[in-house]
């Protein structure tokens, strides 16, 4: 790549002069961090929709799971490609666990000590974590199939960036298909409205509500696992990022998957051209649309009226 | 959206109402609170001792929202940090006295206090509680890059002024009794605020908010009333602090200090009166002497929260207060 | 094991017995235990400090150090805490470490108030020697100006003239960029634009992108922790080194190499004071270090705190006792010289002055085992390497 002229340079980050290149650029990167709050949200809502509970602990289960890829390759030398699928079953394990041992004697109560006990799960989880790995974080490589990247004319895009947006955009979709579209989904939904009416018809509720967290604690594993490569490994990596996602699950609304999935790879856009046009407002930029939202159409943009 | 169970194991519901009873209860044990903090000096560290007086009245007015108005903020930290912000610059830059830049504080906590307010009653349980959050993180971010706020390095060495420019009270030990009649004056206050008519269309929307509607009350006036309450008294707590550590940083605004005031309020009994202050005690205390065990002071206060989730949800001094009888 | 020491400690001494009079110091070590910089100082600062008292033989010499530490969770207002208990209630007589430039001005205010020492070698920030300076501080390490005149000063003379900085969007992160900026100008380079970045970021691809297509020849990253790390690995995914450009952290710490992997890390440019493996004394210290805290290599602060507890015991030694005024002067007129920042001077201002290095990241094939990360590139000698006392802009000068 030839270095343009430095006065081209310049007038290139001034508010009109933006070539559509850059610009296809800047997007294409926004859509790649939608796929992290995509993953990360989606998670929130499928638990959020059978147990009525916010899992504050969500970023720490993030983190774990990157951590349990980390770990799957250093103490017995299990690769990426196999963390993708272990990880996430790992780190749902013990999200199972904790439904039984903790969540499960919540459900009467208000849905707030839910948000509470899993704010005390999160502390301790990245304390423990902190205690034993410290804070620097941890190295993990890009697969070697999927090194290097392409140069698509208006930038260079790494596999593995493509690769993220393809396995976020499938896990997504069937995660909205087997909820939306199968016999299983349809008794989910159906607990969801009535638990009572769905157990006398012979289906095991507690169960199906036990195995939905440690599939809601999967996915955030999941999007661990994906983060693991590009983003540092370390006890915090899910902190404040939670905080983020719980902007895009209160704009999305938790009505539907499909809002979970649309806002965000929506907010991902909307933040990534944050980026080119005033990086200085792109920290707050989803916060601000949350407050615009909330003022508008309270109940979110796919959310139903309670 | 109430915060209790569905059997009432809430120490409002389950203990007899005699208020006049508990009126000269409760005045009592203000009246040896005052009297043990007053002496306290002599035995403890001043500045820990405020610091704990500091966090106790932040706890208790964030329980005037929780615990009274049944509404759960995650974002409390930006009406704390906020004041401590605004009194640690006025006191230093403008040079005004201690008295104003506490009043300055706490006006600027109330501000904000009706914007965040304004937006997260307009959705219920934990929407409410997440916006909140969210509209926090955003404080938060304009804490870090305003130019005033002094970025990571905070505000510091804030000089502690003669009270209404004439009293003389900056060592430790003098400044102490100012935090401690602020902090008094602020506690007795919310006691009034909880236990006045207004308190008691609280509870009643904290109860079943369709039925107070129902009986005329225009229940997002209250809600959004004791939340302006609630913020600006949060102001005065950290308004306050910020003139006894003599300095305002990004600590006071971050997320994680809205974490430690449901931790306070939780483990001393939410919807009490004492449990506040106890539960403030405790976590201070806590963090102070622990303060070499490293990351394991974050899981304490995890297990902490999870053990009085799952366990007793009443906090200490709400089981002290159904093992009495008695409402505290 | 701090009271443990302490026993040893005076046991020893009351075995020498007879020594004429024995002085009794205590030494607070204040850090992150637990936070981002747990890692760079730490416990690791604690095991240095009983070196620096081991190595000196202070029990022999009729000094009584004990020495406690404590956690100030990067907050202000709890190391403020424990810095006035210390003083006042523990008799605490000097405190060193202490990163965080927040906490570290909080620290040096309240031991310029109760008239005690102040060694800091953990927080980078220059006000500490500069408008907040303190005759009761001694910046003893490294701070933000010699990192960024070490780095920038170094790549331009190596070839690297265009300059684009991609930088955290806060007060630390402007500095670092403008005295960067400042540098590469005045060596005659030029600065094509900059970034600012949302602090703490986690994706920095469309900053990197920004920065790959100004052109320039070398991209600074005026941030720290995890979003140095952050913006390393993404850049490395976007092939910035291998397209050319040098990427230059300005503010970056072995640990974090070690957090990268060299893999990552490879051909990073960047300025330090210390290195393990930089020569005999060094490594030596290095290895026993290692013995002690887990096999860890010490980090840069690790050493610092070292040097400066050594030259505090010196000074004990030399007045036979730990008046403040005596010590301080004593401190200044005092040679620094040890082996692992070798010689040095403290200025006027409290600043104190050594060698710096520039090292450069290894490839992995070219690394010999676990921590052998760096090469050296240049070394900038000290009278260069930090900032003239007279711009510090410190009251206490002239």
């Amino acid at each position: 790549m030839a270095p343009p002229p430095a006065e081209k340079v310049r007038t290139m980050f001034e508010l009109l002069g933006i070539p559509p290149q850059a610009l296809f650029g800047q997007l294409l990167l926004g859509l790649i961090n939608g796929s992290f709050y995509a993953l990360l949200s989606l998670g929130l809502a499928v638990i959020f929709g059978l147990l009525n509970i916010i899992n504050f602990a969500h970023g720490a289960q993030y983190m774990m799971g990157a951590f349990v890829a980390w770990m799957l390759l250093n103490y017995i030398g299990i690769g990426y490609w196999w963390a993708l699928i272990l990880s996430p079953l790992i780190v749902g394990a013990t999200g199972v666990i904790i439904e039984r041992l903790m969540i499960s004697r919540l459900y009467k109560l208000d849905h707030l000590y839910g948000l509470l006990l899993t704010f005390g799960l999160a502390l301790i989880i990245q304390g423990l974590f902190r205690d034993q790995y410290g804070i620097s974080g941890l190295p993990y490589q890009i697969p070697s199939q999927l090194a290097g990247g392409q140069n698509l004319g208006f930038m260079f895009l790494p596999n593995y960036r493509g690769w993220v947006v393809v396995a976020s955009l499938v896990i997504c979709l069937s995660t909205w298909y087997v909820i939306e579209r199968t016999r299983l989904g349809a008794y989910l939904r159906a607990a969801t409205e009535n638990p009572t009416l769905v157990g006398a018809f012979g289906v095991n509720v507690p169960r199906m509500i036990t195995l939905t967290y440690g599939f809601g604690v999967a996915l955030a594993a999941l999007a661990g696992v994906l983060a693991a490569p590009i983003y540092s490994v370390n006890p915090n990596m899910g902190a404040d990022l939670i905080i983020v996602v719980f902007a895009v699950v209160v704009i999305g609304g938790m009505g539907s998957i499909m809002g979970a999935i649309i806002t965000g790879f929506g907010l991902g856009l909307v933040e990534g051209l944050t980026r080119v046009f005033y990086p200085e407002a792109s920290s707050v930029v989803i916060f601000v649309i949350m407050a615009i939202v909330l003022l508008v159409k309270p109940a979110g943009l796919f959310g139903r009226e309670a | 959206m109430e915060l209790r169970e569905d059997v009432p194991a809430g120490s409002t519901a389950a203990i007899p109402h005699d208020d006049q009873g508990a009126g000269r209860l409760h005045m009592a044990l203000f009246a040896v609170l005052l009297v043990l903090f007053a002496i306290a000096p002599m035995f403890f560290y001043p500045v820990f001792l405020m610091k704990v007086l500091c966090f106790a009245l932040f706890a208790a007015a964030f329980n005037l929202l929780l615990g009274y108005g049944g509404l759960l903020s995650f974002g409390h930290a930006a009406f704390f940090g906020s004041a401590s912000y605004i009194s640690a610059y006025t006191a230093k830059v403008w040079g005004v006295t201690p008295e104003v830049s506490v009043i300055l504080g706490a006006i600027t906590a109330m501000i904000l206090g009706v914007i965040v307010g304004s937006l997260a009653i307009r959705r219920t349980g934990i929407y409410m509680t997440m916006i909140t959050l969210a509209l926090a993180q955003m404080v938060y971010f304009v804490a870090l890059q305003a130019p005033f706020t002094g970025g990571e390095d905070g505000i510091q060495s804030v000089p502690r002024r003669a009270l209404f420019g004439v009293l003389a009270i900056s060592p430790d030990r003098t400044f102490y009794y100012f935090v401690l009649i602020v902090v008094f004056a602020a506690v007795l206050l919310i006691y009034r605020i909880v236990h006045s008519p207004f308190g008691q269309v609280l509870k009643a929307i904290r109860e079943n908010e369709a039925r107070a509607i129902s009986l005329g009350y225009r229940v997002q006036r209250y809600k959004l009333a004791v939340f302006v309450m609630s913020a600006t008294l949060a102001g005065v707590a950290g308004a306050t602090k910020a003139l006894v550590f003599q300095l305002a940083s990004l600590t006071d605004v971050y997320w994680t200090m809205s974490g430690e005031v449901v931790l306070m309020t939780l483990l001393g009994g939410m919807g009490t009166v004492f449990g506040p202050l106890v539960g403030a005690g405790l976590v201070v205390t806590l963090q102070n002497y622990f303060a070499s065990f490293g990351a394991w002071v974050t899981i304490i206060q995890g297990v902490i929260f999870v053990i009085g989730v799952l366990l007793f949800r009443e906090g200490i001094v709400g089981i002290i207060a159904k093992w009495i009888r008695r409402p505290l | 094991m701090n009271i443990k020491l302490a026993l040893a400690l005076s046991a020893t001494a009351m075995l020498m017995g007879g020594t004429a009079m024995a002085t009794d110091v205590k030494i607070g070590v204040l850090n992150d235990m637990s936070g981002v910089y747990a890692d760079i100082s730490g416990m690791g600062s604690v095991v240095a400090a009983q070196m620096a008292v081991e190595d000196f033989g202070a029990a022999e010499k009729g000094i009584n150090v004990e020495i406690v530490s404590a956690d100030h969770q990067n907050k202000p207002d709890v190391g403020s805490t424990i810095t006035r208990q210390w003083y006042d209630q523990e008799g605490v007589d000097m405190i060193v470490d202490v990163p965080t430039s927040s906490v570290a001005l909080a620290v040096s205010e309240i031991t310029r108030e109760k008239n005690k020492i102040h060694m800091n070698t953990g927080a980078g920030t220059t006000e500490l020697t500069g408008p907040q300076c303190s005759p009761n501080t001694i910046h003893w390490l490294y701070d933000t100006y010699a990192l960024a005149y070490g780095t920038g000063s170094a790549m331009v003379a190596e070839g690297g003239q265009t300059w684009f900085f991609i930088t955290a969007d806060y007060a630390f992160g402007h500095s670092l960029e403008q005295e960067a900026s400042n540098v590469v100008t005045k060596a005659g380079g030029e600065v094509l634009g900059s970034v600012r970045h949302p602090f703490p970021g986690q994706d920095f691809s469309s900053f990197l992108l920004q920065a790959q297509s100004s052109g320039a020849d070398v991209i600074g990253l005026a941030n720290a922790g995890g979003d140095t790390i952050n913006a390393v690995k993404q850049a490395s995914e976007f092939g910035i080194t291998q397209g050319g450009q040098d990427l230059a952290a300005l503010l970056i710490f072995i640990t974090d190499i070690h957090a990268l992997g060299l893999q990552t890390a490879q051909g990073l440019v960047l300025t330090e004071p210390f290195y393990w493996n930089l020569n005999d004394g060094t490594r030596e210290f290095a290895q026993r270090f290692g013995e002690r805290h887990g096999g860890a290599m010490p980090t840069a602060d690790h050493a610092g705190v070292y040097s400066a507890v050594t030259h505090y015991l010196k000074a004990v030694e030399a007045t036979g006792g730990k008046e403040t005024e005596a010590l301080l002067g004593s401190m200044r007129e005092i040679p620094a010289d040890d082996p692992l920042l070798g010689p040095g001077e403290i200025q006027a201002n409290g600043r104190k002055i050594h060698d710096m290095y520039l090292f450069r990241v290894k490839a992995p094939d070219a690394s010999e085992g676990p921590w052998d990360y760096y090469e050296t590139v240049a070394t900038i000698p000290a009278a260069e390497a930090f900032k003239p006392v007279a711009e510090s802009g410190c009251p206490l000068v002239n």
